[in-house]
């Protein structure tokens, strides 16, 4: 009996409205106007690679090949010699981003923190081939999101 | 024979073994920086300590020698604190810079570290640091990292005969160092590289170029002399990155020379990738397929008599290819052969009268050495250790004949030809107090017009001197060409001499030497096929790019006739190809198909025929017969073929690093001889 009622009175429907209409005007919005709003990401966040530079300008890669050797994937490719200043340092320093599974292991690897999974997550491309990067492309990404990856890494490195 | 008690474990010794020894027989591991196996023990790294019971402190175990009802621990508590103590006290002032350090990944002190190590550093105060020296070339140091085990300076004064390297000053400022600001000139060098357990001496040609464990290693033979060293191949996709020893008693022990570690950049440069024709208007060497160029020659083998046609293998051919050029040749009714190409003359129908009868090994049983017409240092920088090495434990008497060479043990120099020798052979008959005497024949001593003679005269002189006896021979030939050996064996000689300048058409088997080159008639049609362009090259009609030792399988005998392996480490750069290859696939064009197909095939016909190829890594004995021709000979002063180290085919030719080499030692050489005169 008390079914019925329910059922004629619309309770249901009324209690459904009642509930989109407190999201819509008494509740604070949760989806966003992506790609102008974006949600908030963990300092921990494993995006697009990027090679860093100490202040200084010097590129902090080493040529170690650690990242190289640790990649589950082998999406990295090293090769090195000496600078003329007889420093170590890569010749050619690719990733090969189709190949990537965005583990971390090489950023977990690398003794300078030279290789970095940044913050960006917005890098699709048209063609495979803009996905194959080299050197050139993630010393520019490194200097392009340093001041984030910087405070990414001191924000996590109390936890490390 | 004392016993002792190692983990419980009951084993009786050789008296003098060390205790470290003992343990390695049993299998337990004992982990050491300075103790060698090859050199003396100094016993200052500390880290092969052990508890000896009934000693009131460990002992280190390298430098106590076994004894009697001894019990010794090797993995007690007291045993891991001790190396965990040393361990620390060694990494105090290591600067840990291992992922910018080449020795990362095959580092001793890093291997160590991992497993007996602390895992944290409890020294927060400043670290030393030292200077790096310049060694040269060849060696890169960066001394803050070394830990004064002294390995280089007891290589270079026990094993090389050098003693430029030291260790300076005391406790903290103690350092490895050069007395004076100079290069390490010793042919042995690159092998300080290999005993330093840490990264203070690296190579310099190697230098951050790749890590250990992304190289593709392969166990190969050296050919840039008759030794027949052993090494391993490490390459990575199509580049040899570098050259190292492999372990073989009985032939190079653990070390090689510099020309046979460093002289590997030389593949890189002035390669033959593709075939090249000589254009018959222009004179020009130009670009060809393979087809054509095989067309070419083929042609031109069935237009010429076969007594107008002849082969001449070079020094860096393998077995293989030979077998196959004399095969074509062959079907050719063409048996005008040569390998000798540097114009050596010998008796080549005797096994024991070409080869190093004594063997390697032998030399450490000779209690005399003489040595004629070479300079063997430089040809043979691996036998002189070993002469070396005999001379360190036994102090025997050597003496050469020839021209005087700047040796690294006290040689006495008896004369310069071979009427020197005639004449110490009548004063000394009879009177050789020697069991075991030796006589090493360079090829200085046939590069002349009456080698007959020379040959029949050195025989004699051999028997004069006691050097052959029932259980002994000491007539030894050292080569200078790592395929001259196995060619005598499959007689890539002529049955008859002939006149160079009378063929009409000529095979080059990777033949650049003067000697042949300027004896070619002007007219004659001369192939090419090898893998560096040279002289030979220029002088070619057609070239055929062949492939480099790295490059093929390939069998290669060397001076005491031990037939080894090398094995193909990378693929050869271009159209080029495997030289037995290209000859079986001459003989296809030009009407006479060689029968095989592959290598194992052609390994086969060689075995068959040539049963000796079949002893992979054993010395069968030569049986004494009579050789050479007896009259007399010229008075001309015994010439050693190999003037400078660095430099002696054509892979070092190309070798940017062995020309280096040859700018910082071989100049300083010819400097100090100029003085010396």
């Amino acid at each position: 009996m008390k079914n019925w009622i329910n059922a004629f009175l619309l309770v249901e429907i009324v209690k459904g409205m009642a509930l989109t209409l407190k999201y819509m005007f008494f509740v604070p919005r949760v989806t966003i106007n992506y790609p102008y709003e974006k949600g908030p990401l963990s300092p921990r966040f494993r995006g697009e690679h990027a090679l860093r530079r100490y202040p200084n300008g010097e590129e902090r890669c080493i040529a170690c090949k650690l990242c190289e050797a640790i990649c589950p994937a082998q999406a990295i490719t090293i090769e090195a010699e000496p600078r003329a200043d007889g420093s170590r340092r890569t010749t050619r320093y690719d990733i090969d981003m189709t190949k990537c599974i965005y583990c971390g292991l090489c950023a977990e690897a690398c003794p300078v923190d030279a290789i970095v999974e940044g913050p960006n997550f917005e890098f699709s491309t048209e063609t495979r081939e803009e996905l194959y990067y080299n050197k050139d492309k993630l010393l520019e990404n490194g200097d392009r999101w340093e001041a984030q990856i910087a405070s990414n890494l001191a924000a996590d490195a109390p936890y490390r | 024979m004392p016993k002792l008690k190692i983990n419980n474990i009951e084993i009786e010794v050789e008296p003098g073994t060390s205790i470290l020894q003992a343990a390695e027989q049993l299998g337990f591991e004992i982990p050491r920086f300075c103790y060698h196996d090859r050199m003396s023990v100094p016993a200052n790294c500390r880290m092969c300590l052990v508890e000896l019971e009934g000693a009131p402190k460990p002992v280190a175990s390298c430098a106590m020698a076994a004894g009697e009802g001894m019990v010794v621990h090797t993995d007690s508590e007291r045993t891991k604190k001790a190396r965990k103590g040393v361990m620390e006290m060694l990494l105090i002032n290591h600067p840990l810079d291992c992922p910018i350090c080449d020795q990362g990944g095959e580092c001793d002190l890093q291997d160590q570290a991992m497993a007996y190590g602390f895992d944290r550093s409890r020294y927060h105060e400043n670290k030393r640091a030292v200077k790096d020296k310049n060694l040269g070339p060849l060696i890169k140091t960066v001394m803050t990292r070394c830990i004064n085990c002294t390995r280089c300076v007891r290589f270079g004064e026990e094993i090389a005969g050098v003693t430029e390297l030291g260790q300076l000053n005391r406790g903290e400022d103690a350092e490895i160092g050069t007395f004076v600001q100079k290069a390490v000139s010793t042919e042995l060098s690159g092998n300080m590289i290999d005993v330093c357990p840490v990264g203070a001496l690296t190579s310099k040609p190697y230098a951050f170029n790749a890590r250990p464990w992304e190289l593709k290693k392969t166990e190969s033979v050296d050919v840039m002399d008759a030794v027949g060293s052993n090494i391993r191949v490490d390459s990575r996709g199509r580049e040899v990155l570098r050259i190292l020893p492999r372990l073989n008693e009985e032939v190079n022990e653990e070390w090689i020379s510099d020309r046979t570690r460093f002289a590997y950049d030389g593949l890189k440069k002035n390669r033959l990738d593709r075939p090249y024709i000589r254009d018959a208007k222009t004179r020009k060497l130009r670009e060809a397929t393979w087809e054509e160029a095989l067309a070419l020659v083929a042609e031109k083998m069935k237009t010429f008599p076969s007594e107008q046609m002849a082969a001449f293998a070079g020094d860096l051919c393998d077995a293989e290819s030979m077998l196959a050029l004399k095969d074509l040749m062959n079907a050719f009714d063409a048996d005008r052969l040569e390998c000798r190409v540097d114009g050596a003359q010998f008796d080549e129908t005797q096994r024991a009268g070409y080869i190093f009868n004594s063997s390697i090994a032998g030399i450490e049983e000779a209690d005399a050495i003489l040595m004629v017409g070479t300079d063997i240092r430089k040809e043979a920088a691996i036998i002189n250790a070993r002469i070396r090495k005999t001379w360190m434990e036994k102090r025997i008497p050597i003496s050469l004949i020839g021209e005087k060479a700047d040796l690294n043990y006290p040689c006495y120099h008896a004369g310069k030809t071979l009427q020197d020798l005639e004449k110490m052979v009548k004063g000394h008959v009879g009177k050789v107090n020697a069991q075991k005497p030796m006589m090493i024949v360079g090829m200085g001593a046939f590069l002349r017009e009456d080698g007959l003679h020379v040959h029949g005269m050195l025989r004699d002189a051999a028997e004069k001197l006691g050097c052959i006896k029932e259980d002994w021979n000491g007539f030894n030939i050292l080569h200078t060409a790592a395929s001259r050996v196995a060619a005598l064996e499959m007689g890539f000689v002529p049955h008859m001499p002939f006149e160079y300048d009378e063929m009409s058409f000529v095979y080059l088997l990777g033949v650049d030497d003067g000697f042949v080159l300027n004896r070619l008639h002007p007219d004659a049609f001369v192939v090419y096929q090898g893998h560096h362009g040279d002289a030979g090259a220029a002088r070619a009609d057609v070239i055929l790019p062949g492939a480099a030792y790295t490059e093929k399988n390939g069998i290669y005998m060397n001076t005491e006739g031990r037939v080894q392996r090398g094995r193909k480490a990378v693929d050869s750069p271009g159209e080029a190809r495997e030289d037995w290859k290209i000859l079986r696939a001459l003989s296809e064009v030009a009407g006479h198909t060689l029968r095989y197909d592959d290598l194992a095939q052609l390994r086969e016909r060689m075995v068959n025929e040539f049963p000796q190829f079949d002893l992979l890594d054993e010395l069968a004995v030569a049986e004494w017969q009579p050789f050479g021709l007896n009259g007399k000979v010229a008075g001309d002063p015994l010439r050693s073929p190999v003037q400078n180290f660095y430099i002696t085919n054509l892979i070092t030719k190309a070798s940017g690093t062995m020309q280096q080499c040859s700018e910082t030692f071989h100049s300083e050489d010819a400097m100090y001889a100029e003085a010396a005169e």
